[in-house]
């Protein structure tokens, strides 16, 4: 899919500077974009290796499992026919926390090991089941505590107030979230009758 | 909300340390281990940085995108969304990285205390890249019939988009 968006890009870029006579605007679009690309990734690196070790501590310290009983309320309501103690319930709610967390590299195999774990529990069938479904849908509402690279990127660009959009994004991602579970709730009802 | 923010990052730091004190684990030792996974995952994002932000430049500089926001200007305008940011939107649920470079776009173009930079940085806080992560997932186990995921998903990320203008108003003008 991204192939065919970057492909397009380019072409339609092109086209669009020959009609709009910007060509030399283009060119030096193309090299300005290569430096400012590598740019942002020098500028990044430091608090991105931050917030890693970080999450590290939190991995190595049994924070996850603190933060997982805190969320046993809400993984009841949202997975009520999944048993509490199940393995799936498990990787469910450690990929849970480590997103909030902000481990991204913990949270994917936690993800992964989680929807093998559902997998078995649907018998392996062809269809995803309820529960695939539903915990997908809370991973692509991300919720974070810290959104830490869009707050390094602020920082960057001299920011007043760089972390000030933290309280905002909170309750942007919770309604998302909330909107995403209804949705999986109700979309799973209607073929269930 | 202004303290909340504030103290966000510190208390996070600070809480985690604290923790891993108690514990007693060796901090220091497992910060540095994960710095370094840190490290290298910078190192894989240059290349496709690179690629995505050549694209997105090139985008802007022809016109093109001028052209884009023209035409949905309508749209744009009926929902106030700032014109620079729907690019981001549209490229948000496709593609983690190009949404960085487009973000970091507007940062450069705009800076990041403009509406725009602020509207963007809430809505790249708040939503993840919803196709990466379903293909990962559903494809960890080899199921196809995924039911309605990808449509819950999107509802979800619309949601977050349209809240992060509401929100970018309400909270932060």
């Amino acid at each position: 899919m991204l192939n065919y968006i970057w492909c397009g890009m380019i072409v339609i870029s092109f086209a669009a500077a020959m009609f709009t006579g910007k060509i030399e605007a283009l060119t030096a679009g193309a090299i300005e974009g290569a430096a400012s690309a590598v740019e942002t990734c020098i500028g990044l690196l430091g608090s991105m290796c931050l917030w890693t070790g970080i999450a590290k501590v939190a991995e190595n310290s049994g924070l996850i499992n603190v933060f997982a009983r805190l969320l046993r309320p809400v993984t009841k309501i949202i997975f009520p026919k999944l048993r509490q103690d199940s393995a799936a319930m498990r990787a469910i709610v450690m990929n849970m926390v480590a997103n909030l967390l902000g481990m991204g590299n913990a949270a994917t195999p936690l993800g992964i090991a989680a929807m093998r774990e559902l997998d078995k529990e649907n018998k392996h069938r062809t269809a995803a089941s309820d529960e695939m479904c539903m915990f997908v849908v809370i991973n692509t509402a991300s919720i974070q505590l810290i959104p830490s690279t869009v707050i390094s990127l602020r920082q960057m660009y001299g920011s007043s107030d760089p972390s000030g959009i933290i309280v905002p994004v909170w309750v942007c991602s919770i309604c998302a979230v909330v909107v995403g579970v209804m949705a999986a709730k109700i979309f799973q009802r209607r073929r269930d009758l | 909300m202004r303290i909340i923010s504030l103290f966000a990052v510190p208390l996070m730091i600070v809480g985690i340390v604290a923790f891993g004190m108690v514990k007693r684990i060796n901090v220091y030792d497992s910060f540095v281990e994960g710095a370094k996974t840190g490290a290298e995952n910078m190192l894989q994002i240059v290349a496709p940085l690179v690629g995505l932000m050549v694209a997105i430049s090139m985008f802007r500089e022809s016109g093109a995108l001028r052209i884009l926001g023209d035409i949905l200007k309508p749209l744009t305008d009926t929902l106030k969304i700032p014109a620079d940011v729907l690019p981001l939107a549209l490229l948000r649920p496709v593609s983690g990285s190009g949404s960085i470079a487009i973000v970091n776009d507007i940062f450069k173009n705009n800076g990041p205390d403009s509406l725009a930079g602020k509207v963007a940085s809430v809505m790249m806080g708040s939503t993840e890249t919803t196709f990466y992560t379903v293909a990962v997932y559903f494809g960890a186990v080899g199921i196809k019939k995924i039911r309605h995921t990808v449509k819950s998903a999107l509802l979800a990320d619309l949601t977050g988009m349209l809240m992060a203008v509401m929100m970018t108003y309400i909270l932060l003008a």
